[in-house]
Protein backbone atom coordinates (compact mmCIF):
# COMPACT_ATOMS: atom_id res chain seq x y z
CA UNK A 1 0.00 0.00 0.00
CA UNK A 2 2.69 2.56 0.94
CA UNK A 3 5.95 3.16 -1.08
CA UNK A 4 9.74 1.90 0.33
CA UNK A 5 10.17 5.64 0.36
CA UNK A 6 7.32 6.58 2.90
CA UNK A 7 7.69 3.74 5.40
CA UNK A 8 11.36 4.59 5.26
CA UNK A 9 10.58 8.01 6.29
CA UNK A 10 8.00 6.61 8.52
CA UNK A 11 10.58 4.05 10.33
CA UNK A 12 13.12 6.61 10.30
CA UNK A 13 12.00 10.12 10.68
CA UNK A 14 14.51 12.96 9.65
CA UNK A 15 14.39 16.00 11.89
CA UNK A 16 11.65 14.48 14.55
CA UNK A 17 11.29 16.25 17.91
CA UNK A 18 10.13 19.39 19.38
CA UNK A 19 12.42 22.54 18.79
CA UNK A 20 13.11 24.84 21.95
CA UNK A 21 13.01 28.84 21.18
CA UNK A 22 11.67 28.35 16.96
CA UNK A 23 11.93 31.53 14.79
CA UNK A 24 8.57 29.77 14.01
CA UNK A 25 6.08 27.24 14.28
CA UNK A 26 3.33 25.93 12.43
CA UNK A 27 0.42 24.01 13.69
CA UNK A 28 -2.01 22.28 11.51
CA UNK A 29 -5.04 19.70 11.87
CA UNK A 30 -6.92 19.06 14.54
CA UNK A 31 -7.03 16.11 16.76
CA UNK A 32 -10.50 15.28 16.32
CA UNK A 33 -10.17 14.72 12.59
CA UNK A 34 -6.79 12.36 13.43
CA UNK A 35 -4.00 14.23 11.84
CA UNK A 36 -2.05 16.96 13.75
CA UNK A 37 1.48 18.25 12.62
CA UNK A 38 3.98 20.98 14.35
CA UNK A 39 6.46 22.33 12.69
CA UNK A 40 9.28 24.16 13.81
CA UNK A 41 11.65 26.38 11.93
CA UNK A 42 14.93 27.75 12.71
CA UNK A 43 15.93 30.89 10.46
CA UNK A 44 19.44 32.23 9.49
CA UNK A 45 19.94 34.60 6.43
CA UNK A 46 16.53 34.09 5.13
CA UNK A 47 16.88 30.36 4.67
CA UNK A 48 15.91 27.87 6.56
CA UNK A 49 19.07 26.93 8.69
CA UNK A 50 16.70 24.01 11.35
CA UNK A 51 13.38 22.71 11.33
CA UNK A 52 11.55 19.73 13.27
CA UNK A 53 8.33 18.18 13.03
CA UNK A 54 5.87 16.38 15.41
CA UNK A 55 2.85 14.40 14.23
CA UNK A 56 0.24 12.91 15.34
CA UNK A 57 -1.39 10.85 12.78
CA UNK A 58 -1.10 8.10 10.21
CA UNK A 59 1.97 7.26 8.48
CA UNK A 60 1.30 8.92 5.37
CA UNK A 61 1.01 11.92 7.74
CA UNK A 62 4.17 10.84 9.99
CA UNK A 63 5.86 9.97 6.28
CA UNK A 64 5.13 13.09 4.61
CA UNK A 65 5.81 15.28 7.73
CA UNK A 66 9.45 13.44 7.66
CA UNK A 67 10.66 14.28 4.26
CA UNK A 68 9.02 17.59 3.96
CA UNK A 69 11.14 18.79 6.35
CA UNK A 70 14.37 16.83 4.22
CA UNK A 71 12.67 19.44 1.33
CA UNK A 72 12.80 22.32 3.41
CA UNK A 73 16.15 22.58 4.83
CA UNK A 74 18.45 25.03 3.66
CA UNK A 75 15.82 26.79 1.11
CA UNK A 76 15.42 30.43 1.13
CA UNK A 77 12.08 31.15 2.84
CA UNK A 78 10.21 31.51 -0.92
CA UNK A 79 11.72 28.46 -2.58
CA UNK A 80 10.07 27.05 0.65
CA UNK A 81 7.09 28.71 -0.10
CA UNK A 82 6.63 26.77 -3.50
CA UNK A 83 7.45 23.27 -1.93
CA UNK A 84 3.45 22.06 -2.87
CA UNK A 85 1.43 18.98 -1.93
CA UNK A 86 1.72 17.57 -5.00
CA UNK A 87 5.81 17.85 -4.47
CA UNK A 88 5.76 16.01 -1.22
CA UNK A 89 3.47 13.58 -2.36
CA UNK A 90 6.17 12.70 -5.30
CA UNK A 91 8.73 12.98 -2.85
CA UNK A 92 7.64 9.85 -1.07
CA UNK A 93 6.98 8.32 -4.53
CA UNK A 94 2.92 8.63 -4.54
CA UNK A 95 0.85 7.82 -1.98
CA UNK A 96 -2.83 5.84 -2.05
CA UNK A 97 -5.72 7.73 -3.21
CA UNK A 98 -7.63 7.50 -0.14
CA UNK A 99 -4.35 8.98 1.90
CA UNK A 100 -4.24 12.32 -0.26
CA UNK A 101 -5.44 14.42 2.24
CA UNK A 102 -3.24 13.13 4.84
CA UNK A 103 -0.59 14.77 2.82
CA UNK A 104 -2.13 18.42 2.86
CA UNK A 105 -0.47 18.68 6.33
CA UNK A 106 2.85 18.71 5.58
CA UNK A 107 2.65 21.74 2.45
CA UNK A 108 -0.04 23.38 5.04
CA UNK A 109 2.48 22.97 7.92
CA UNK A 110 5.52 24.43 6.52
CA UNK A 111 3.49 27.51 5.20
CA UNK A 112 2.05 28.26 8.65
CA UNK A 113 5.63 28.23 10.34
CA UNK A 114 6.70 30.24 7.66
CA UNK A 115 3.72 32.70 8.06
CA UNK A 116 4.52 32.76 11.69
CA UNK A 117 8.15 33.86 11.51
CA UNK A 118 7.17 36.62 9.13
CA UNK A 119 4.49 37.52 11.83
CA UNK A 120 6.61 37.57 14.70
CA UNK A 121 9.55 39.63 12.75
CA UNK A 122 7.02 42.27 11.49
CA UNK A 123 6.71 43.33 8.05
CA UNK A 124 9.96 44.20 7.04
CA UNK A 125 10.86 40.71 5.49
CA UNK A 126 11.17 39.97 1.94
CA UNK A 127 7.80 40.18 0.22
CA UNK A 128 5.66 38.98 3.13
CA UNK A 129 2.32 38.92 1.06
CA UNK A 130 2.78 37.66 -2.30
CA UNK A 131 2.96 34.01 -1.89
CA UNK B 1 11.24 -13.10 12.72
CA UNK B 2 8.11 -14.21 14.92
CA UNK B 3 4.75 -14.30 13.20
CA UNK B 4 1.78 -13.65 15.50
CA UNK B 5 -1.48 -13.67 13.92
CA UNK B 6 -4.47 -12.07 16.01
CA UNK B 7 -7.14 -10.62 13.72
CA UNK B 8 -9.47 -13.67 14.36
CA UNK B 9 -12.53 -11.30 14.15
CA UNK B 10 -11.37 -10.28 10.81
CA UNK B 11 -11.20 -14.29 9.63
CA UNK B 12 -9.21 -17.43 10.64
CA UNK B 13 -7.28 -19.77 8.73
CA UNK B 14 -8.83 -22.92 7.55
CA UNK B 15 -8.29 -25.55 9.72
CA UNK B 16 -6.45 -28.52 8.21
CA UNK B 17 -9.23 -30.91 8.75
CA UNK B 18 -11.67 -28.69 7.22
CA UNK B 19 -9.39 -28.49 4.52
CA UNK B 20 -9.04 -32.11 3.90
CA UNK B 21 -12.83 -32.32 4.08
CA UNK B 22 -13.26 -30.41 1.64
CA UNK B 23 -10.78 -31.53 -1.03
CA UNK B 24 -12.88 -34.68 -2.61
CA UNK B 25 -15.48 -32.06 -3.35
CA UNK B 26 -13.90 -30.38 -6.53
CA UNK B 27 -13.13 -32.83 -8.68
CA UNK B 28 -13.98 -36.14 -7.49
CA UNK B 29 -17.47 -35.78 -6.34
CA UNK B 30 -18.06 -32.85 -8.13
CA UNK B 31 -21.96 -33.60 -9.21
CA UNK B 32 -24.66 -31.06 -8.72
CA UNK B 33 -26.91 -31.48 -5.75
CA UNK B 34 -29.87 -30.95 -7.71
CA UNK B 35 -29.15 -33.96 -9.92
CA UNK B 36 -30.74 -37.46 -9.56
CA UNK B 37 -27.83 -39.59 -10.27
CA UNK B 38 -26.56 -41.32 -7.50
CA UNK B 39 -23.14 -39.50 -8.19
CA UNK B 40 -24.36 -36.24 -7.66
CA UNK B 41 -26.60 -37.73 -4.54
CA UNK B 42 -23.02 -37.85 -2.61
CA UNK B 43 -22.57 -34.57 -3.34
CA UNK B 44 -26.41 -34.12 -1.78
CA UNK B 45 -25.71 -36.17 0.94
CA UNK B 46 -22.67 -34.66 2.32
CA UNK B 47 -24.17 -31.32 2.07
CA UNK B 48 -26.80 -32.60 4.12
CA UNK B 49 -24.75 -33.92 6.67
CA UNK B 50 -23.03 -30.62 6.53
CA UNK B 51 -26.56 -28.87 7.22
CA UNK B 52 -26.82 -31.33 10.28
CA UNK B 53 -23.61 -30.30 11.96
CA UNK B 54 -24.28 -26.70 11.67
CA UNK B 55 -27.89 -27.22 13.11
CA UNK B 56 -26.38 -29.41 16.25
CA UNK B 57 -24.20 -26.66 17.13
CA UNK B 58 -27.26 -24.29 17.61
CA UNK B 59 -29.64 -27.05 18.85
CA UNK B 60 -32.21 -26.03 15.87
CA UNK B 61 -33.48 -28.73 13.43
CA UNK B 62 -31.32 -28.70 10.37
CA UNK B 63 -34.01 -28.06 7.92
CA UNK B 64 -34.03 -24.42 9.42
CA UNK B 65 -30.52 -24.24 8.57
CA UNK B 66 -30.19 -21.97 4.91
CA UNK B 67 -27.03 -22.48 3.09
CA UNK B 68 -25.86 -18.72 1.94
CA UNK B 69 -22.31 -17.02 0.73
CA UNK B 70 -21.73 -15.73 4.42
CA UNK B 71 -22.23 -13.21 7.25
CA UNK B 72 -23.09 -10.36 5.16
CA UNK B 73 -25.71 -12.56 3.05
CA UNK B 74 -27.18 -14.14 5.81
CA UNK B 75 -27.84 -10.48 7.44
CA UNK B 76 -29.34 -8.86 4.39
CA UNK B 77 -31.42 -11.83 3.94
CA UNK B 78 -32.46 -11.87 7.38
CA UNK B 79 -33.44 -7.92 7.61
CA UNK B 80 -34.86 -7.24 3.64
CA UNK B 81 -36.24 -10.36 3.65
CA UNK B 82 -38.43 -10.17 7.17
CA UNK B 83 -38.81 -6.39 6.04
CA UNK B 84 -40.41 -6.66 2.89
CA UNK B 85 -42.54 -10.55 3.76
CA UNK B 86 -43.95 -8.44 6.91
CA UNK B 87 -44.59 -5.05 5.58
CA UNK B 88 -48.18 -5.33 5.65
CA UNK B 89 -48.06 -5.98 9.41
CA UNK B 90 -46.24 -3.06 10.17
CA UNK B 91 -42.73 -0.53 8.84
CA UNK B 92 -40.32 -0.45 12.07
CA UNK B 93 -37.21 -2.17 13.05
CA UNK B 94 -35.54 -2.35 15.90
CA UNK B 95 -31.74 -2.47 15.82
CA UNK B 96 -28.46 -1.15 17.52
CA UNK B 97 -25.63 1.37 16.85
CA UNK B 98 -23.43 -1.33 17.20
CA UNK B 99 -24.50 -3.40 14.70
CA UNK B 100 -22.13 -4.68 11.70
CA UNK B 101 -22.34 -2.79 8.70
CA UNK B 102 -24.18 -5.97 7.16
CA UNK B 103 -26.99 -5.12 9.64
CA UNK B 104 -26.51 -1.32 9.53
CA UNK B 105 -26.64 -0.42 5.75
CA UNK B 106 -29.26 -3.15 4.66
CA UNK B 107 -31.46 -1.42 7.42
CA UNK B 108 -30.60 2.39 6.27
CA UNK B 109 -32.05 1.09 2.71
CA UNK B 110 -34.70 -0.16 4.24
CA UNK B 111 -35.56 3.20 5.60
CA UNK B 112 -35.04 4.44 1.86
CA UNK B 113 -37.89 2.28 1.12
CA UNK B 114 -40.31 3.83 3.54
CA UNK B 115 -39.72 2.00 6.94
CA UNK B 116 -38.67 3.12 10.17
CA UNK B 117 -35.61 2.06 12.03
CA UNK B 118 -34.65 2.90 15.64
CA UNK B 119 -30.98 2.59 16.74
CA UNK B 120 -30.33 1.77 20.19
CA UNK B 121 -28.06 3.12 21.75
CA UNK B 122 -25.44 1.49 23.96
CA UNK B 123 -23.73 2.22 27.83
CA UNK B 124 -20.02 3.03 27.96
CA UNK B 125 -19.70 -0.80 27.53
CA UNK B 126 -21.35 -1.78 24.60
CA UNK B 127 -24.98 -3.15 26.39
CA UNK B 128 -27.81 -2.58 24.85
CA UNK B 129 -30.60 -1.55 27.41
CA UNK B 130 -33.61 -4.15 27.54
CA UNK B 131 -35.76 -1.50 29.10
CA UNK B 132 -35.38 0.96 26.70
CA UNK B 133 -35.66 -1.63 24.17
CA UNK B 134 -38.84 -2.68 25.39
CA UNK B 135 -40.03 1.20 25.02
CA UNK B 136 -39.07 1.38 21.93
CA UNK B 137 -41.62 -1.34 20.55
CA UNK B 138 -44.56 -0.24 18.94
CA UNK B 139 -47.85 -1.98 17.63
CA UNK B 140 -45.95 -1.78 14.02
CA UNK B 141 -42.55 -3.29 15.46
CA UNK B 142 -41.50 -5.94 13.03
CA UNK B 143 -38.81 -7.17 13.91
CA UNK B 144 -35.84 -6.89 16.63
CA UNK B 145 -32.16 -7.40 14.82
CA UNK B 146 -29.62 -6.96 17.93
CA UNK B 147 -26.15 -9.09 17.30
CA UNK B 148 -25.08 -11.67 19.73
CA UNK B 149 -21.44 -10.02 20.31
CA UNK B 150 -19.88 -7.39 18.98
CA UNK B 151 -17.00 -7.65 16.60
CA UNK B 152 -14.48 -4.76 17.84
CA UNK B 153 -15.03 -4.19 21.03
CA UNK B 154 -16.17 -8.20 22.01
CA UNK B 155 -19.23 -6.78 24.15
CA UNK B 156 -22.15 -9.57 24.67
CA UNK B 157 -25.48 -8.62 23.91
CA UNK B 158 -28.53 -10.01 26.71
CA UNK B 159 -29.73 -12.05 23.94
CA UNK B 160 -31.75 -14.70 26.14
CA UNK B 161 -33.75 -11.57 27.66
CA UNK B 162 -34.22 -9.68 24.48
CA UNK B 163 -36.01 -13.25 23.03
CA UNK B 164 -37.96 -13.42 25.91
CA UNK B 165 -39.12 -9.97 25.22
CA UNK B 166 -39.57 -9.95 21.30
CA UNK B 167 -41.26 -13.99 21.70
CA UNK B 168 -43.93 -12.41 24.14
CA UNK B 169 -44.54 -9.45 21.65
CA UNK B 170 -44.28 -11.41 18.81
CA UNK B 171 -41.49 -9.95 17.09
CA UNK B 172 -39.42 -11.73 15.08
CA UNK B 173 -36.06 -11.33 16.43
CA UNK B 174 -32.27 -11.86 14.44
CA UNK B 175 -29.05 -11.99 16.04
CA UNK B 176 -26.17 -11.50 14.04
CA UNK B 177 -24.06 -14.10 15.46
CA UNK B 178 -20.67 -14.21 13.11
CA UNK B 179 -18.50 -13.80 16.33
CA UNK B 180 -20.16 -16.13 18.72
CA UNK B 181 -21.13 -19.59 16.74
CA UNK B 182 -18.11 -22.06 17.19
CA UNK B 183 -16.61 -19.78 19.96
CA UNK B 184 -19.11 -19.85 22.78
CA UNK B 185 -22.50 -21.85 23.29
CA UNK B 186 -25.43 -20.81 20.77
CA UNK B 187 -28.39 -22.08 21.13
CA UNK B 188 -31.41 -20.58 19.35
CA UNK B 189 -34.14 -21.98 21.71
CA UNK B 190 -32.21 -20.85 24.93
CA UNK B 191 -32.01 -17.38 23.22
CA UNK B 192 -35.47 -17.51 21.56
CA UNK B 193 -34.20 -16.18 18.16
CA UNK B 194 -35.83 -16.55 15.00
CA UNK B 195 -33.35 -15.83 12.81
CA UNK B 196 -29.28 -16.44 13.51
CA UNK B 197 -26.57 -15.50 10.99
CA UNK B 198 -23.62 -17.22 11.28
CA UNK B 199 -20.34 -17.00 8.59
CA UNK B 200 -17.89 -20.01 7.73
CA UNK B 201 -14.83 -18.17 7.92
CA UNK B 202 -14.91 -16.76 11.35
CA UNK B 203 -14.50 -20.37 12.52
CA UNK B 204 -11.91 -22.03 10.72
CA UNK B 205 -14.31 -22.87 7.92
CA UNK B 206 -13.48 -21.14 4.15
CA UNK B 207 -14.64 -17.85 3.04
CA UNK B 208 -17.42 -17.34 0.89
CA UNK B 209 -19.84 -19.60 2.79
CA UNK B 210 -22.56 -18.83 5.83
CA UNK B 211 -25.82 -19.71 6.74
CA UNK B 212 -29.09 -18.02 8.18
CA UNK B 213 -30.81 -20.01 11.07
CA UNK B 214 -34.50 -19.19 9.92
CA UNK B 215 -36.95 -20.56 12.39
CA UNK B 216 -40.09 -22.78 11.30
CA UNK B 217 -43.26 -20.63 10.20
CA UNK B 218 -41.07 -17.41 9.92
CA UNK B 219 -42.66 -15.30 7.63
CA UNK B 220 -39.36 -14.14 4.92
CA UNK B 221 -39.09 -13.44 0.89
CA UNK B 222 -36.10 -14.38 -0.49
CA UNK B 223 -33.49 -12.20 -2.02
CA UNK B 224 -32.20 -14.52 -4.88
CA UNK B 225 -34.51 -16.12 -7.22
CA UNK B 226 -34.22 -18.79 -9.25
CA UNK B 227 -33.94 -22.58 -8.91
CA UNK B 228 -35.65 -22.60 -5.61
CA UNK B 229 -32.75 -24.03 -3.70
CA UNK B 230 -32.64 -24.12 -0.15
CA UNK B 231 -36.38 -24.34 0.75
CA UNK B 232 -37.13 -21.56 -1.87
CA UNK B 233 -34.81 -18.52 0.08
CA UNK B 234 -31.92 -18.60 -1.61
CA UNK B 235 -31.54 -19.70 -4.94
CA UNK B 236 -27.99 -21.32 -7.01
CA UNK B 237 -26.23 -24.20 -7.19
CA UNK B 238 -24.90 -24.85 -3.62
CA UNK B 239 -21.50 -23.93 -2.94
CA UNK B 240 -20.87 -28.12 -1.58
CA UNK B 241 -17.36 -27.80 -0.98
CA UNK B 242 -17.64 -25.00 1.00
CA UNK B 243 -20.64 -26.13 2.61
CA UNK B 244 -19.06 -29.34 3.10
CA UNK B 245 -16.00 -27.36 4.90
CA UNK B 246 -18.45 -25.03 6.92
CA UNK B 247 -20.14 -28.27 8.32
CA UNK B 248 -16.54 -29.73 9.14
CA UNK B 249 -15.46 -26.35 10.91
CA UNK B 250 -18.72 -26.90 13.11
CA UNK B 251 -18.52 -30.63 14.06
CA UNK B 252 -14.55 -29.76 15.18
CA UNK B 253 -16.44 -26.59 17.30
CA UNK B 254 -19.32 -28.37 18.88
CA UNK B 255 -16.18 -30.59 20.14
CA UNK B 256 -13.05 -28.30 20.81
CA UNK B 257 -14.77 -24.89 21.37
CA UNK B 258 -15.26 -24.72 25.58
CA UNK B 259 -11.88 -25.88 25.70
CA UNK B 260 -10.69 -23.51 23.63
CA UNK B 261 -12.34 -20.31 25.20
CA UNK B 262 -11.07 -20.99 28.46
CA UNK B 263 -7.94 -21.34 27.22
CA UNK B 264 -8.14 -17.85 25.09
CA UNK B 265 -9.91 -16.37 28.26
CA UNK B 266 -6.52 -16.72 30.31
CA UNK B 267 -4.36 -15.20 26.95
CA UNK B 268 -6.97 -12.51 26.78
CA UNK B 269 -7.04 -11.37 30.31
CA UNK B 270 -3.08 -11.58 30.45
CA UNK B 271 -2.52 -9.91 27.12
CA UNK B 272 -5.13 -6.80 28.38
CA UNK B 273 -3.44 -6.76 32.04
CA UNK B 274 -0.08 -6.80 29.75
CA UNK B 275 -0.93 -4.15 27.81
CA UNK B 276 -2.98 -1.48 30.48
CA UNK B 277 0.24 -1.46 31.61
CA UNK B 278 1.31 1.30 29.20
CA UNK B 279 0.23 5.22 30.37
CA UNK B 280 -2.73 6.51 29.10
CA UNK B 281 -4.32 3.36 27.93
CA UNK B 282 -7.76 1.85 28.59
CA UNK B 283 -10.29 -1.42 27.85
CA UNK B 284 -12.76 -0.43 25.00
CA UNK B 285 -15.92 -3.22 26.11
CA UNK B 286 -16.80 -4.83 29.41
CA UNK B 287 -14.50 -6.82 31.52
CA UNK B 288 -17.39 -9.49 32.17
CA UNK B 289 -19.68 -10.47 29.12
CA UNK B 290 -16.98 -10.28 26.93
CA UNK B 291 -15.97 -12.56 24.17
CA UNK B 292 -13.39 -14.80 25.26
CA UNK B 293 -10.90 -13.89 22.24
CA UNK B 294 -11.53 -10.04 22.21
CA UNK B 295 -8.94 -7.46 23.38
CA UNK B 296 -9.20 -3.85 22.58
CA UNK B 297 -7.30 -1.26 23.84
CA UNK B 298 -7.19 2.71 23.45
CA UNK B 299 -3.66 4.39 23.29
CA UNK B 300 -4.00 8.08 23.89
CA UNK B 301 -2.22 10.92 21.63
CA UNK B 302 -1.25 8.05 19.04
CA UNK B 303 -2.89 6.82 16.16
CA UNK B 304 -4.17 3.60 15.23
CA UNK B 305 -3.04 2.92 11.67
CA UNK B 306 0.50 4.01 12.25
CA UNK B 307 0.18 1.45 15.12
CA UNK B 308 -0.94 -1.41 13.23
CA UNK B 309 1.73 -0.45 10.54
CA UNK B 310 4.23 -0.71 13.07
CA UNK B 311 3.38 -3.97 14.48
CA UNK B 312 3.28 -5.24 11.15
CA UNK B 313 7.02 -4.38 11.04
CA UNK B 314 7.46 -6.76 13.54
CA UNK B 315 5.39 -9.55 12.83
CA UNK B 316 2.46 -9.00 14.56
CA UNK B 317 -1.13 -8.67 12.64
CA UNK B 318 -4.00 -6.94 14.62
CA UNK B 319 -6.74 -4.13 13.63
CA UNK B 320 -7.73 -0.41 14.44
CA UNK B 321 -11.21 1.17 14.75
CA UNK B 322 -9.01 4.43 13.53
CA UNK B 323 -10.64 6.86 10.84
CA UNK B 324 -7.51 6.47 8.70
CA UNK B 325 -7.46 3.10 8.49
CA UNK B 326 -11.03 2.71 7.65
CA UNK B 327 -12.13 3.27 3.37
CA UNK B 328 -15.00 5.68 4.78
CA UNK B 329 -12.12 7.93 6.81
CA UNK B 330 -14.97 8.07 9.88
CA UNK B 331 -13.81 6.42 12.99
CA UNK B 332 -15.77 3.17 14.33
CA UNK B 333 -19.30 3.68 14.54
CA UNK B 334 -18.97 1.56 17.77
CA UNK B 335 -16.21 3.54 19.67
CA UNK B 336 -18.25 6.64 18.91
CA UNK B 337 -21.39 4.96 20.13
CA UNK B 338 -19.57 3.89 23.22
CA UNK B 339 -18.73 7.25 24.20
CA UNK B 340 -15.37 7.53 23.06
CA UNK B 341 -14.26 11.33 22.64
CA UNK B 342 -13.34 11.36 18.02
CA UNK B 343 -9.57 12.10 19.45
CA UNK B 344 -9.46 8.87 21.05
CA UNK B 345 -10.96 6.84 18.78
CA UNK B 346 -7.99 6.73 16.79
CA UNK B 347 -5.73 5.29 18.91
CA UNK B 348 -7.41 2.18 19.24
CA UNK B 349 -6.14 -1.34 18.72
CA UNK B 350 -8.02 -4.66 18.37
CA UNK B 351 -6.12 -8.28 19.51
CA UNK B 352 -8.51 -10.83 18.01
CA UNK B 353 -7.16 -14.29 19.42
CA UNK B 354 -7.57 -17.82 18.06
CA UNK B 355 -6.30 -21.62 17.81
CA UNK B 356 -2.83 -21.27 16.75
CA UNK B 357 -2.06 -18.04 19.63
CA UNK B 358 0.08 -19.41 22.85
CA UNK B 359 1.39 -18.11 25.65
CA UNK B 360 4.30 -17.21 23.69
CA UNK B 361 2.83 -15.08 21.24
CA UNK B 362 1.19 -12.94 24.13
CA UNK B 363 4.80 -12.60 25.41
CA UNK B 364 6.09 -11.37 22.37
CA UNK B 365 2.94 -9.26 21.69
CA UNK B 366 3.47 -7.48 25.45
CA UNK B 367 7.41 -7.28 24.49
CA UNK B 368 7.07 -4.83 21.25
CA UNK B 369 3.94 -3.42 22.02
CA UNK B 370 5.44 -0.58 24.55
CA UNK B 371 7.96 0.24 22.54
CA UNK B 372 6.04 0.69 19.49
CA UNK B 373 3.75 3.09 21.55
CA UNK B 374 6.60 5.11 22.98
CA UNK B 375 8.15 5.17 19.62
CA UNK B 376 4.36 6.52 17.98
CA UNK B 377 4.73 9.08 21.55
CA UNK B 378 8.09 10.35 20.52
CA UNK B 379 6.60 11.31 17.05
CA UNK B 380 3.82 12.99 18.45
CA UNK B 381 3.36 16.79 19.55
CA UNK B 382 1.11 15.25 22.40
CA UNK B 383 2.64 13.83 25.26
CA UNK B 384 0.48 14.68 28.32
CA UNK B 385 -2.73 15.87 27.12
CA UNK B 386 -3.85 17.74 23.83
CA UNK B 387 -2.54 20.78 24.59
CA UNK B 388 -4.03 24.03 23.55
CA UNK B 389 -6.62 21.97 21.93
CA UNK B 390 -8.42 20.23 25.20
CA UNK B 391 -10.18 23.53 25.27
CA UNK B 392 -11.78 23.30 22.27
CA UNK B 393 -12.73 19.07 22.15
CA UNK B 394 -14.53 19.93 25.88
CA UNK B 395 -16.70 22.52 23.83
CA UNK B 396 -17.20 20.07 21.26
CA UNK B 397 -18.09 17.67 23.49
CA UNK B 398 -20.04 19.57 25.97
CA UNK B 399 -21.90 20.85 22.69
CA UNK B 400 -23.22 17.00 22.26
CA UNK B 401 -24.74 16.82 25.62
C1 LIG C 1 -20.55 -9.22 13.43
C2 LIG C 1 -20.32 -9.49 11.97
N1 LIG C 1 -21.36 -9.61 11.13
C3 LIG C 1 -21.20 -9.85 9.83
C4 LIG C 1 -19.95 -9.98 9.26
C5 LIG C 1 -19.82 -10.26 7.80
O1 LIG C 1 -19.52 -11.60 7.56
P1 LIG C 1 -18.93 -12.09 6.15
O2 LIG C 1 -17.53 -11.61 6.08
O3 LIG C 1 -19.03 -13.58 6.21
O4 LIG C 1 -19.79 -11.51 5.08
C6 LIG C 1 -18.83 -9.86 10.09
C7 LIG C 1 -17.48 -9.93 9.52
O5 LIG C 1 -16.66 -9.04 9.70
C8 LIG C 1 -19.02 -9.60 11.47
O6 LIG C 1 -17.98 -9.49 12.30
ZN1 LIG D 1 -4.01 9.99 7.76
Amino acid sequence: MYSDKLIDHFRNPRNMGRMENPDGIGKVGNPVCGDVMYLYIKIKDNKIDDIKFETFGCAAAIGTSSVITEMAKGKTLDEALKITKKDVVDAVGGLPPIKMHCSVLAADALRAAIEDYRKKKGSGNDKPKDS
Amino acid sequence: MRRVYMDHAATTPVDPRVMEAMKPFFSEKYGNPSSLYSFAQEAKKAMEEAREKIADLINSSSSEVIFTSGGTESDNLAIKGVAFANKKKGKHIITSSIEHHAVLHPCEWLEKMGFEVTYLPVDNKGFVSVDKLEEEIRNDTILISIMHANNEIGTIEPIEEIGKIAKERGIYFHTDAVQTVGKIPVDVEKMNVDLLTISGHKMYGPKGVGALYVRKGTKITPLIHGGGHERNLRSGTENVSGIVGFGKAAELAAREMDKEAKRLVKLRDRLIEGALKIENSWLNGPRKRRLPNNVNIGFKFIEGESLILELDFSGIYANTGSACSSKSLKPSHVLTAIGLRPEETHGSLRFTLGKQNSDEDVDYVLEVLPNVVERLRRISPFKKDFGEYEEALAKEQSHKH
